[in-house]
């Protein structure tokens, strides 16, 4: 008699995150003053050919700010991100609909030019990028093509954003060296350095430390502090303990899922002081998403 | 009754037993068979470089060194001097490396990096078109067309370069056709962009796509985008495919033979005519009777097959080193 | 309005960057549409060229016609008959033996050769061989076997073959290289052999793109004089035998007729450029359909 294998069947565990209660103080502000407005988002809607990405984002970005992007993956706060620099100008069929305005200058009139916008408006991505150079012109690149050729105020320009890095000395004597060569800690604060080397007005980090270890994480998150006084920071993280020990505002977005067509749009759910998001969540979907059970 | 068990390639389960080593005869020819195609490759190789080796041994001989690399070439008088042949190969080979290599890059650019990908598909077609029209119909518009016109025109290049010094010299007054090294460049220039370019937009492929967009992302023009993220991780092996045209350059037969203008010469005028190995044998083998002539003219085959194969191992290792750079790193 | 204000109340002009670096971009980005029309150009002209002259020599006599005029002849007597059945014949047979060995070689370095140091010479070598010049084939063939058996359009196939030998093993390699594991896993699965396997799951799923790169290294073969020249000699009637006599063939009619001075030679060689042509582009056209339509896995 043949033996036959038992059909188990497979349960599907929905994992649970078990996290401990967000330690936010409760005399922590619940609102806190507004500086200058810095972006000015009205009713945008993103759009990747005819499908609808992100719907309906209105938020305001204010000066000298850490503010930060949370939610679910999928739920388009990278997508929102991208659209602050006009990155996403370069994937094919990409298109923003709605009001998108920085210190008062609408972000995609016609006349607007993207390489303008993308010096003024710097960038960090989620996998460090070093370009195969020098640690040197890495960070020199950017001031190379803004015409500044004169050594001497490149290498003050050079030494004063690895300074603001955090990175100096540790490549001081190394400048010549490749900077594919450094650790991921380093290398992703020398693309920090770089993007500071063009004294930009904004610096947008997208999970800028997902794959960094907690060390090097920590200090990409002090020179975050370090620098907000001369910077507005805008970050993505879906590391929530992350947004609390950094940001001072908070967006929490969602998913809308379509259940006809089976798709799946990102939106703006909540956004204020983070003390307030994290310790007094007025969306039950924002609480749930803080408290840990969901995403 | 024995369980069901994953089947292992090399004990297939109609063997005999449980205990059967030996795979059957049927798997373990194909497999020999598999690699006697394969090594034919090397064997045709080396055979190549023994049967002619074989052959030319008399004029290495009897010519030596000196007899090789001088100038005088007269069959009639049994002396085979192929310097002249050398100097012709090297000479159209970097003419056409100078008009191909920016035209090559700069479309491999546009490829990648300027045309969106739905519009490239014509432009590559253009690329293959011009790869497959054999060298014969390029040697015979090169002879009956360009060659012709190309006369009118480096006359008047001549003449208006009369007296400049260094032009004048490599543009000065061109013997009587047209046929020359710097006609031959031009066919060969046009015979070799098809492969600089496919091997040239490969690479330019490789380049991570986060590269790019850290140089946009400082604000970056496009120019300012190739110059700084593209350019330094394909370098090597642009190169290496530049390196692979010139062996192209270098080994072409027929459209050099019928345009450069069969003139053992050696000459720093660039638009006289002159003579390249491969032509040489092309052109003099139907005529070679002597045993020593024909031996001369295989001798030439070896030297350009060893020296094409220098060029490709070069050009190879080149390739392969950059490749490594990028990924170790 | 693309005019904004910074925190010191200054204006901040987001408009076109600095002059120079945006004409410099502009002018970089004509420089490389620049580039295209310089490929454009002589493609353009001998296209033109060749149908032009081509057409007009080109009819069923000039086509079928069985014996070659000698150069002097004007266009209209005798035809390219020869050259056209020499090329057709000898390219085939070139392929009949190339491509078997070309698959059976990329076989070897895909399926047996793994990361051992035999299957990656063969891949390498292979590699290397593509760039050897095809006049070298020619002489290779001569001195192994013209010299001992005499002229005939075989070894003009074996010297066809000799160069799209590395062309097949390569383009092959790269469409079996696309076929995912789990194919094979399947069938191991079933108990097959290994030689079982290739042949009758791996090779089939890759077949379309093996037929189209084999297709284009026939088309390149047709059109290729040099080996041809040490190899077939030049006859002027057909011969249909293949293997015992000097044949003729499109490509070296050609070459013949290019030097000779005299009308009806130049108007032959256009003709027989424009068939030449014609049957490189087939080639080439079957291989782009068989691409579209039969190959599953690509790039």
């Amino acid at each position: 008699m043949e033996e036959q294998e038992e059909q188990v069947p497979v349960q599907v565990q929905q994992e649970q995150e078990i996290i401990p209660k967000l330690d936010i103080p409760d005399t922590a502000p619940r609102e806190i003053p507004t500086g200058n407005p810095v972006f000015d988002v009205q009713n945008a809607s993103m759009y990747y050919g005819d499908f609808r990405a992100v719907t309906d984002v209105s938020l305001t970005i204010y000066e000298n700010e850490i503010t930060a992007f949370i939610g679910p993956s999928g739920c388009g706060k990278t997508t929102v991100l991208r659209t602050l620099n006009r990155m996403n100008d370069l994937i094919v069929g990409a298109r923003v609909e709605g009001d998108l305005r920085y210190r008062g200058a609408s972000l995609y009139a016609s006349d607007v030019s993207p390489t303008a916008v993308r010096r003024r408006i710097g960038m960090v991505f989620q996998k460090a990028n070093p370009f195969p150079k020098s640690v040197y012109d890495n960070v020199a690149y950017g001031p190379r093509i803004n015409g500044i050729r004169n050594k001497a105020r490149l290498d003050e320009i050079v030494e004063r954003s690895l300074k603001q890095a955090a990175l100096w000395d540790e490549v001081k004597d190394r400048l010549n060296k490749s900077g594919l060569g450094l650790s991921g800690g380093q290398a992703q604060r020398l693309c920090i350095a770089r993007t500071l080397a063009v004294e930009p007005d904004v610096v947008l980090m997208d999970e800028p430390c997902s794959a960094l270890d907690p060390i090097a994480t920590g200090r990409i998150e002090d020179l975050m502090h370090e620098i907000k006084s001369q910077y507005t920071i805008v970050i993505v993280t879906h590391n929530m303990q992350q947004a609390t020990r950094v940001s001072d505002r908070t967006a929490f977005y969602s998913v809308l899922r379509d259940a006809r067509s089976d798709t799946r749009t990102g939106v703006l759910v909540e956004y204020g002081p983070t003390a307030q998001i994290f310790g007094d969540p007025r969306d039950e979907r924002t609480q749930a998403y803080v408290t840990g059970r969901m995403g | 009754m024995s369980a069901v068990t994953k089947a292992d390639p090399v004990k297939p389960a109609g063997s005999v037993g449980a205990l059967a080593h030996r795979r059957p005869l049927g798997d373990r020819g194909f497999q020999i068979l598999t690699l006697a195609a394969g090594m034919l490759v090397l064997v045709i190789l080396v055979l190549i470089a023994v049967t002619t080796a074989q052959q030319s041994t008399a004029w290495f001989s009897t010519a030596g060194l000196s007899g090789i690399f001088s100038t005088n070439w007269d069959p009639t008088t049994n002396h085979y001097g192929a310097l002249a042949f050398l100097y012709g190969t090297v000479i159209s080979s970097v003419i056409a490396l100078v008009i191909a290599v920016p035209v090559s890059v700069g479309v491999a650019l546009l490829l990648n990096e300027v045309v969106p990908v739905r519009w490239s598909r014509p432009i590559v077609y253009v690329i293959d078109l011009l790869a497959v029209v054999p060298s014969v119909v390029w040697g015979l518009w090169g002879i009956l067309v360009l060659v012709p016109w190309l006369n009118g025109v480096y006359r008047s290049i001549a003449s208006g370069l009369n007296g400049v010094p260094v032009l004048g010299t490599l543009f000065g007054g061109p013997n009587s056709t047209g046929a020359s090294f710097f006609t031959a460049g031009i066919i060969l220039a046009i015979m070799i962009t098809p492969i600089i370019t496919s091997l040239s937009r490969e690479v330019i492929a490789t380049v991570p796509a986060i590269d790019k967009e850290g140089a946009y992302a400082l604000g970056a023009t496009r120019w300012e985008m190739i110059r700084g993220a593209v350019w330094p991780h394909s370098q090597g092996g642009v190169v290496g495919s530049v390196l692979v045209g010139l062996g192209r350059a270098m080994g072409e037969t027929i459209a050099a033979a019928l345009v450069i203008g069969n003139s053992a010469e050696i000459t720093g005028h660039l638009f006289y005519s002159g003579y390249s190995i491969p032509a040489v044998i092309a052109n003099q083998f139907g005529e070679a009777t002597g045993g020593a002539f024909r031996g001369a003219l295989i001798g030439l085959g070896l030297f350009l097959f060893v020296l094409t194969i220098l060029v490709n191992l070069v050009a190879r290792g080149i390739v392969e080193r950059s490749a490594r750079k990028m990924r170790g790193a | 309005m693309a005019v904004a204000t910074n925190s010191a109340g200054r204006p901040v002009d987001l408009r076109e960057p600095a002059g120079w670096r945006r004409t410099k971009n502009q002018i970089m980005t004509v420089l490389m549409w620049a580039s295209f029309a310089v490929v454009l150009v002589p493609l353009a002209f001998v296209l033109v060229k060749v149908f032009a002259a081509g057409a007009s020599a080109i009819n069923w006599q000039f086509l079928t016609n069985s014996t070659i005029p000698p150069n002097v002849m004007p266009l209209g007597t005798g035809g390219m008959g020869p050259a056209v059945i020499g090329t057709l014949e000898i390219t085939g047979f070139a392929a009949l033996v190339a491509i078997p060995l070309g698959v059976l070689g990329a076989v070897y370095v895909n399926e047996y050769g793994g990361r051992g140091i035999l299957g990656r010479l063969v891949a390498f070598m292979s590699d290397v061989m593509t760039g050897v010049p095809s006049i070298v084939m020619g002489l290779f063939i001569y001195t192994i076997w013209v010299l001992h058996f005499g002229y005939s359009g075989m070894a003009g196939s074996f010297a066809l073959a000799c160069l799209m030998l590395p062309v097949v093993i390569r383009s092959s390699f790269e469409m079996l290289r696309l076929v995912p594991d789990s194919l094979r896993q399947g069938s191991y699965a079933l108990g097959a052999t290994k030689a079982r396997v290739t042949l009758t799951v791996v090779i089939p799923a890759a077949i379309g793109g093996i037929v189209s790169g084999a297709l284009l290294a026939v088309a390149r073969a047709a059109g290729e004089t040099a080996p041809l020249l040490f190899t077939i000699l030049t006859v002027e009637q057909t011969n249909s035998n293949l293997f015992s006599g000097p044949n003729t063939a499109l490509s070296t009619q050609i070459f013949a007729n290019a030097t000779s001075p005299y009308v009806g030679a130049e108007a032959r060689a256009w003709g027989a450029a424009l068939t030449l042509i014609a049957i490189a582009f087939t080639l080439m056209i079957a291989a782009r359909i068989v691409t579209a339509r039969f190959t599953r896995y690509s790039r």
